[in-house]
């Protein structure tokens, strides 16, 4: 390689120097050292509350360091707000979406932007945004309002929102967390293509897969601090990954004890529901869930599997069929009919479901048994048990947070989940129905969880998985069923990936069996 | 009882509501409730009616109203907006403090006089339409036809222009439009003021135009009360704010109306002998403004319009989760 390329290829666009961060409580980021060169795509890891988020909102001028700088070009910034930060060609997409739902494409990214100056010539714009699109293979319709967009969308929305403004870097935190795998891998081309024109990606992820298959180097951190800065991706392993980021081995195939499987707990007889606009979603599902399996429900999201999961713990009608728990029909009554015979649920939305943003750990783990004693005292809470039961689910479930008063909306997104698990779990369900529960948790966190379901299992908890990450249902379920727009198309037994795969894009079992595609074991 | 009379005096007093309405609509679109409205509307009413005693200039009365009003509102912003405090509180307190002003301040002004008012004006063809052409074109205030205008100017400048759409997106999402270097604060800050003139000409629409006169509290007569309704009714939209406004201000006139003859559809008129069903009559346009929140607000949630996403809650960049 020749001088010149060399120096090319090394160029630092982003150095940050000793960046410390506080919150009250928690040191989120502790001296850490940072740097991203010219066209490439830099992967950042770390467990749920290393501090991740926190450095790019350093990096994107949304906090202000306690201490440290930042350079870019060589150049000393101090960036007082956002704006500045998207001046000098830094772009952030967050976790969750910076879109007003109510506004259409055109106008989000036209936001807070001098032109036009004043009267909005909207057909003109639409027309630009069509074009740049184009040229990153983004297509969107520029007069649709957000909330009539998909996730994969709206995040094509938001990268063309920074690149509309001529970043020069892109930071995408936890892009993948909410993508189909489809989408995902379109996600992946633009990104090659972006870096393809010059551009440089601080990607985030938890899936050290996809880290594996993108990034050109990597960071890792681990509660604040760097343990490996700026390394080669090339050659790493994911259980290095894993050791750089928990500091211990993580076991990636997970030990399971045969099914043994008991009477059945919940028997769904053709249950049809409504979603939220009024269309039909779940339409005519029956199965049985028994004492001592995991059944998982494989799909594309969209295709019912939250009104199902809602209908089954009582968060919403249906119209139609019966939900038989212990022999009890449960449909069109409340969540409380469910929680007596021992119906637990870990939801997909865990701020506005799961938790109650503002109010304390201990008031979120005892929402579910505070009715119990010893924790009510008649028409009283007994504050001091209260506290000692929230203490020992912050230990058992490895809960991390500064105390146990702390609102849980300050928590990362991990430890709320740990939060939903230990009141779900500790209240040993009989039948437990669990939502995307690894969504966004980091890889020690994901072996937790998976072992609490697996242990809930062997105990004698009917289960039901629902999820789209197809490696994760295989490994844990002891069987599979497929749904497609509110209808199962199938079962499967064996893991068989190719049948899943075609059932979920609305083939029928016996469809495919008649086709010859796939055989009768 | 004249319809075509009940519905011209609707127009006629429905411009007080419908000013209160879109200043309401204003600050409530950049995220911030203002429950001050009556307070502000009865500040402006009282300073409209003063300067005009003063200096016989009703022109200067209006603008230093809307000034007043405009003042006032910023007591609110600064204790929502840059100390964070509940709006709810703040803008009861609003109320009770810009009625105290005005009450004090306007000591005596009821028995001032006969004072000059704003123009009353008759549009040569449009108010020869039949039916319409009364009630809306002939011998009305000419701040009848400020509203008129206002109306769609509001909607346009709401739906059509930056400030607009930068203002839509601080009342929906304050973190998004931040991100983006729109400041948040001062956006609020603003509309909160706007709101405050808005209210301010509202009042001095009652003092100058309408039922010109002061009569302390009784001037605005809980009409500031009846806009916050109204800003809900017409889910944020001037030109459904228009209709709710006249619609209000003919029941207004009607209830006056009724308790008037003494045969009404050919029956003895109920409320003519017996004078405490007025109270009763003068209640309804709460019981009505109660109503058409439950209707409005339903429509709302299935149209998937309506309510700014962040009203009511102050913004603290950085913040996680609410
Ligand atoms: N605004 C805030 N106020 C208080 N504490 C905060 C705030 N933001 C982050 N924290 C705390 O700082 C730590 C780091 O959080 P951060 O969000 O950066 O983690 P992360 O690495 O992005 O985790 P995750 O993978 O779960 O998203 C956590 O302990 C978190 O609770
Ligand atoms: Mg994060």
């Amino acid at each position: 390689m020749n001088q010149s390329t060399e120096t090319l290829v090394k160029e630092n666009v982003i150095e940050m120097r000793g960046i410390t961060k506080r919150f009250p409580g928690v040191l989120a980021n502790d001296h850490v050292d940072f740097d991203l060169r010219s066209g490439e795509i830099h992967a950042l890891l770390g467990e749920n509350g290393a501090g991740k988020s926190t450095l790019m909102n350093i990096l994107a001028g949304l906090y202000k360091p306690d201490s440290g700088n930042i350079l870019i070009h060589g150049k000393s910034v101090a960036f007082a707000s956002p704006k500045d930060a998207i001046g000098a060609g830094i772009g952030m997409i967050h976790q969750h979406f910076m879109l007003v739902p109510s506004q259409t494409v055109t106008e989000n990214i036209l936001l807070g932007l001098n032109e036009p100056r004043f009267i909005m010539n909207l057909k003109m714009y639409d027309q630009n945004i069509v074009e740049l699109g184009e040229k990153y293979g983004l297509p969107v319709d520029p007069k649709a309002k957000i909330w009539q967009l998909s996730v994969g969308e709206q995040q094509r929305v938001e990268i063309l929102k920074m690149l509309y403004r001529g970043a020069e870097i892109l930071i995408m935190d936890e892009p993948t967390a909410v993508l189909a795998p489809q989408e995902i891998e379109i996600l992946f081309n633009t990104l090659h293509n972006m870096v393809g024109l010059g551009k440089s990606v601080i990607f985030i992820s938890h899936k050290l897969h996809e880290v594996e298959q993108i990034s050109d180097r990597l960071t890792v951190l681990r509660k604040g601090t760097v343990t490996a800065q700026g390394i080669e991706a090339k050659g790493v392993t994911r259980a290095d990954l894993a050791r750089l980021m928990v500091g211990r081995d993580i076991i990636f195939s997970l030990e399971k004890k045969p099914c043994n499987p008991g009477k059945p707990v919940i028997q769904v007889e053709n249950v049809h529901c409504l979603n939220d606009k009024g269309l039909n979603s779940v339409n005519g599902v029956s199965f049985e869930v028994r004492s001592g399996e995991i059944v998982g429900i494989a799909g594309v999201a969209g295709n019912g599997q939250k009104e199902l999961a809602d209908v089954l713990t009582g968060l919403r009608k249906c119209s139609q069929g019966k939900i038989i728990i212990q022999g009890d029909d449960i449909a069109n009554r409340n969540a409380k009919a469910g929680i007596r015979h021992g119906v637990s649920h870990i939801p997909e939305d865990r701020t506005h479901i799961g938790t109650a943003p503002n109010l304390s750990v201990t008031d979120n783990v005892i929402m579910k048994n505070y009715t119990k004693k010893p924790i009510s005292k008649g028409w009283m809470l007994d504050t001091p048990s209260a506290e000692i039961y929230a203490r020992e689910l912050k230990d058992v479930y490895d809960i991390i947070v500064p105390s146990i008063d702390t609102p849980v909306r300050l928590l990362s997104g991990g430890n709320l989940q740990r939060v939903i698990l230990a009141r779900e779990i500790s209240s040993e369900p009989t039948f437990l129905v669990a939502m995307q529960p690894t969504r966004g948790l980091d890889v020690g966190a994901i072996e937790g969880v998976q072992k609490l379901l697996l242990l809930q299992r062997d105990a004698g908890a009917a289960i039901l998985l629902i999820s789209e990450e197809l490696e994760e249902l295989i490994s844990l379920s002891d069987r599979i069923l497929v749904i497609y727009e509110g209808e199962i198309m199938g079962e499967v037994f064996d893991g068989n990936i190719d049948e899943i795969g075609l059932m979920m894009t609305g083939t029928r079992q016996n469809q495919l069996l008649k086709s010859g595609e796939i055989h009768e074991i | 009882m004249d319809i075509i009379i009940i519905l011209q005096a609707g127009v006629a007093s429905g411009t007080v509501l419908l000013f209160a309405t879109l200043g309401g609509i204003f600050n409530e679109r950049s995220g911030v409730m203002n429950l001050g409205l009556e307070g502000m509307m009865l500040i402006g009413a009282m300073t409209a009616f003063s300067t005009t005693v003063k200096t016989g200039n009703p022109w200067l009365g209006l603008i230093l109203a809307m000034i007043a009003g405009g003042l006032l509102s910023q007591i609110h912003a600064f204790i929502t907006i840059t100390l964070q405090a509940d709006q709810v509180v703040s803008g009861l307190a609003l109320t009770f403090l810009g009625t105290g002003i005005s009450l004090v301040l306007g000591e005596g002004l009821s028995k001032a006089g006969v004072i000059s008012l704003l123009p009353v004006i008759t549009i040569p063809l449009l108010s020869e339409i039949p039916f319409i052409g009364r009630i809306f074109f002939y011998n009305q205030s000419i701040l009848v036809f400020l509203g008129y205008a206002m109306v769609p100017l509001c909607w346009w400048f709401i739906n059509k222009t930056r400030p607009g759409l930068h203002l839509r997106a601080v009342g929906e999402y304050p973190a998004a439009a931040d991100a983006l270097g729109i400041n948040v604060y001062r956006v609020r800050y603003f509309y909160v003021f706007i709101g405050g003139l808005f209210a301010g000409l509202a009042g001095a629409t009652i003092s100058l135009a309408i039922s010109p006169g002061w009569f302390s509290e009784l001037t605005t007569a809980g009409q500031g009360w009846i806009a916050i309704g109204l800003v809900i009714f017409s889910q944020w939209d001037p030109f459904r704010a228009m209709f709710g406004s006249y619609v209000f201000g003919a029941l207004r006139r009607l209830i006056l109306d009724i308790q008037g003859p003494a045969i009404l559809f050919g029956m003895a008129n109920p409320f003519y002998y017996n004078p405490y069903y007025g109270f009763f009559l003068q209640m309804l346009p709460y019981a009505f403004t109660i109503i058409v929140l439950v209707i409005g607000s339903k429509e709302a949630v299935k149209k998937r319009l309506g309510t700014p996403a962040a009203l009511g809650i102050p913004y603290i960049r950085g913040q996680r989760g609410v």
